[in-house]
């Protein structure tokens, strides 16, 4: 079977890993523990395409139809 | 207050019999229940030890009186084992999958060891066992031989309800609970049960637990005869027969007799638990009425869980059924006073408030605005008479309390079910009014989907100080006239008002000082504007003028009536459907006020009023212009009858020759399909391609004939005004009720089904025609005929099915997007997040918007801002 980069699909938003740093202030924005954000699964076809492992948060910047661009967060878990 | 007690763990398990013995207060042994003094006899049903009913007694068991005693368990010592009934399924598979000799599971060690390996990976990430334990009991089922002890399996029949028949030879309760007792532990984890909490013999009944008589209290009738619950009667049943089994075994009986009364037995203790078994005659009441026993006491709608728990009834509510008051304001309704006199809000007594509240109290209960009791400083509380008003009026001081009448002003919350959302609940400013029924303005059916045709509403009186705030700020009508689900009002004018304000706003109709004033009588209007013209010295007012008293000054919109046919090149102001609408500084200057201004769901002068000066000015427009239309539209008088629907005699027979006319394209359809000469369309059949083309050609003659008929009927006409200006009805129901009703469809094709190919027996095989297939051309004012009304009631009856099934299907939808989002929050920093503080969402719909302040939808109305700023309409630039 082709492989294929999941990145370039076009239903397929920017996932980025960010910093320690910017985990931290991610936390404090929103005054939270890691364990409150989202998930996202370690063995999900776009953790594995921009190699993030568990403990990782991504950033996921999305074309949004109410706001133009949107962000959100995820952790990954196992 | 009880402390707060949180569950950690929930066990379920099968009660053993020492377990029953070991939590029953008593053993019961006789089947009476109280001796000729009305004393409860020891050991019998009704043995003060399980628990007390009577008042002043206290419990022989913990000592508490009614209320404080839970009740405690009794036994019954069954004289032979009976079967479970909840379990009967469940005995038959056991049986089946367990080897009759030694007990252990019909399983080699291997496949054991597989099973086992299967459900503790299942259980350690505490997912569910069951399709492991089903695939168990079919591997195991399927054996023949005990791969343990090499014996034979029986086939073992199971005769509902609870009949095991192990070739030809009954099996007896007795036996079934040897077998199941020799089931070793470690095979029972394989059947999906728990050794320790439920042994699979533990199914079949030696000891009955007895209820406590606090969960089958007798009633003492007025005669001061007693009468048992159901549950009693049904446990006196199953001692009598316990002992004649009992005796009749010890005399010796013959084995037939020993097994009727064992079977009888049986019956018993299954009705007992539950008394709908099917196979099983109902246990009866002596009158007839079947029991309720215990498993009655627990199902169903009415039954503990969804009537008793998740089912909850509340005070200070009010139903009745509603009608209509044009003129109640839109957040005022209608109480009945019968029903004002019984609903109370408590006051709390101060010495700002002293003097009120003693007016109140003096009032009494029966003069309207009165006090129906009060609470004195010991907590007291006295129902205020007719007879202590006064003295009471009297002694009242701070710090009593005085449940005070409804009255006016009040804020109460209506609500009609099915409350399917936000705006099925909203507070209302009580009004006090004669008459049985509750009223309110039409304008806010929409949100409610309420009609008059005998709809009921409810009402409650928030009972403290925060909820009333809650309702006044949150809830109100006034607040709530923008819909969160398309950014737009849901509240507006609807029939009346839409006609009224059309015939208003349509034309250049005048009216004279009388008129005008007489129209504005209502609305607080009292100046009039500059008159529109003079004529013989007498001033005139245009209907637009009378109008635009009602709209804020500053109010500029500009926008497209319903009656806009969207024509290539706009003719704006110059439209002669006058669709063109236009207002300048709180002034319509061109247009026709329709649905599209002020109706529900669409209105954009009532959108953009809310919008840009707030819904208290809103509401002040509404209650003003519904008020002004309905003056209006009983200054012009407006009806229907049947003559409307005449159509002159030259246009019938127009409408006859296009009726030939397609009848016979129709047929040259037909001819030209059956020999052949009808070309497919790309990606059909030629059967479909000619059920299309027949389609078309019969839709378009019906909207060439209803064309015609309205060319005929007017703007005079009502129907016309009423389907043009959106009231009520389309230009499609009056093409219907004229000229013709068109062609009938069941899943949007003609009629097919019926005879063998045919509809009906009245045309011939295989006749593919207009009128074989359902096509209606008459109208509804010269009546159906014989086939054409049976086609009609078949379409008719498809819409029925439709709306039945899909309301069923949207509200469990419904249900359970509201059970996955109930307790989501959009909390103060814009996330939204469940009640772990789980964030789902960052950004609140990802915009932050609420959906209810947006402009149908969108977060800004780019246009509107620059309108406002430049002081030009973008679309003209």
């Amino acid at each position: 079977m082709k492989k294929f980069n999941v990145l370039d699909h076009e239903m397929v938003p920017e996932h980025v890993i960010i910093s320690k740093k910017e985990v931290e202030a991610l936390l404090t924005e929103y005054s939270i523990t890691k364990e409150q954000l989202p998930k996202i699964k370690s063995v999900d076809p776009i953790c594995k395409e921009i190699d993030a492992k568990s403990g990782d948060v991504v950033k996921i910047i999305r074309d949004s139809l109410t706001a133009g661009k949107s962000i959100a967060y995820r952790l990954v878990v196992d | 207050m009880t402390e707060l007690k949180r569950i950690g763990r929930i066990k379920f398990g099968l009660l053993s019999p020492q377990e029953v013995r070991k939590m029953s207060a008593t053993k019961i042994i006789t089947a009476d229940t109280y001796d000729s003094d009305g004393f409860p006899i020891e050991m019998g049903l009704m043995d003060p030890r399980l628990g007390v009913i009577d008042p002043g007694l206290r419990c022989r068991t913990c000592g508490g009186r009614p209320g404080e005693c839970p009740g405690h368990f009794g036994h019954i010592e069954l004289a032979a084992p009976v079967a479970h009934i909840g379990f009967a399924k469940l005995i038959r598979k056991i049986l089946q999958a367990t080897c009759r000799k030694c007990g252990r599971l019909l399983l080699g060690e291997e496949a054991k060891k597989k099973y086992q390996d299967d459900i503790k990976k299942l259980k350690k990430i505490k997912r569910s066992t069951d399709d492991v334990i089903k695939d168990m009991f079919k591997d195991s089922i399927k054996t023949g031989v005990c791969p343990h002890c090499g014996e034979e399996q029986k086939d073992i029949k199971f005769e509902k309800p609870t009949t095991y028949i192990e070739e030809g030879h009954k099996l007896m309760p007795s036996d079934i609970r040897d077998r199941l007792e020799r089931i070793p532990d470690d095979d029972v984890e394989l059947l999906g049960m728990d050794a320790s909490n439920a042994r699979p013999e533990w199914i079949i009944l030696t000891v009955l637990p007895v209820p406590p008589v606090t969960a089958r209290p007798s009633i003492t009738l007025e005669s001061g005869q007693r009468s048992e619950d159901d549950l009693t009667h049904k446990l006196v049943d199953i001692i009598r027969i316990n002992q004649r089994f009992q005796e009749n075994r010890e005399a010796g009986a013959p084995q037939l007799i020993i097994e009727d009364l064992w079977e009888l037995l049986q019956y018993h203790v299954t009705t007992f638990l539950d008394n709908e078994v099917s196979g099983v005659p109902p246990a009866r009441h002596r009158s007839g009425r079947p029991l309720k026993t215990l498993s009655q006491r627990l199902k169903g709608k009415e039954g503990r869980f969804r009537g008793s728990l998740s089912g909850k009834r509340v005070n200070f509510s009010a139903r009745t059924v509603i009608s209509p008051d044009p003129n109640l304001d839109i957040d005022e309704v209608g109480v009945p006073v019968e029903i004002a006199k019984e609903m109370t809000i408590t006051m709390n007594v101060t010495p700002l408030n002293i003097k009120e509240c003693k007016e109140y109290v003096r009032r009494g209960p029966e003069r309207h605005p009165g006090a129906n009791y009060v609470k004195r400083l010991d907590g007291q509380r006295i129902k205020v008479t007719d007879r202590n008003c006064e003295e009471l009026a009297e002694m009242l001081g701070p710090g009593w309390k005085v449940d005070r009448q409804l009255k006016d002003g009040d804020a109460v919350l209506f609500n009609r079910q099915p409350s399917l959302h936000r705006m099925s609940i909203m507070a209302h400013k009580v009004k006090v009014m004669p008459h049985k029924t509750f009223r309110l303005n039409p304008t806010v059916c929409p949100p409610y989907n309420a009609d008059f045709d005998g709809d009921e509403m409810n009402l409650h009186v928030p009972q403290t100080e925060e909820a009333r705030a809650e309702a006044r700020i949150l809830i109100a009508v006034e607040g709530n006239m923008l819909s969160p689900r398309f950014g737009g009002p849901i509240i507006g004018g609807i029939h009346d008002h839409i006609t009224g304000l059309f015939l208003l706003t349509r034309g250049t109709t005048l009216f004279d000082e009388n008129d005008a004033l007489e129209l504005l009588r209502k609305s607080h209007i009292k100046n009039l504007p500059k008159p529109a013209i003079y004529e013989n010295d007498k001033p005139y007012w245009t209907g637009r003028q009378i109008f635009s008293l009602m709209l804020p000054k500053g109010l500029d919109l500009t926008y497209r009536a319903k009656a806009c046919e969207n024509c290539d090149v706009c003719k704006k102001s110059e439209c002669e459907k006058d669709a063109y609408v236009v207002i300048k500084n709180g002034e319509l200057l061109c247009g026709t006020i329709d649905e599209k201004a002020i109706g529900a769901f669409t209105g954009q002068v009532l959108d953009r009023i809310v919008k840009e000066f707030g819904p208290a000015e809103g509401k002040k427009f509404l209650d003003n212009a519904t008020r002004l239309a309905i003056r209006v539209i009983m200054h012009f008088g407006f009806s229907f009858g049947i003559d409307d629907e005449d159509i002159p005699q030259e246009a019938q027979s127009q409408i006859y020759e296009i009726m030939m006319e397609a009848e016979k394209k129709v047929k040259r359809l037909i001819d030209a399909y059956e020999i052949g000469e009808l070309d497919a369309l790309p990606g059909r059949t030629i059967d479909e391609t000619l059920e299309m083309k027949i389609m078309e050609e019969l839709g378009k003659a019906r909207d060439q004939a209803g064309n015609i008929a309205s060319q005929h009927l007017g703007l005079d006409n009502s129907a016309v005004a009423m389907a043009i200006s959106g009231a009520r009805g389309s230009v499609l129901n009056l093409t219907q009720m004229s000229t013709c009703v068109g062609q009938q469809s069941v899943r949007g094709e003609r009629i097919t089904r019926g005879y063998d190919e045919r509809t009906l027996p009245h045309f011939k095989k295989r006749d593919l025609g207009a009128a074989a297939k359902g096509f209606v051309k008459c109208s509804y004012k010269k009546g159906l005929s014989p086939t054409e009304f049976f086609f009609h009631a078949i379409g008719g009856r498809e819409g029925l099915v439709d709306t039945a099934v899909r309301t069923s299907q949207s509200g469990y939808l419904q249900r359970r997007l509201i059970n996955a989002l109930q307790d989501l929050e959009v909390k103060y920093d814009g996330t939204v997040r469940d009640t772990r503080g789980l964030i789902v969402q960052f950004e609140y719909g990802e915009d932050g918007i609420d959906p209810s302040k947006s402009d149908y939808g969108k977060s800004v109305n780019v246009r509107r801002i620059v309108q406002n700023v430049t002081g030009q309409d973008l679309a003209e630039v």
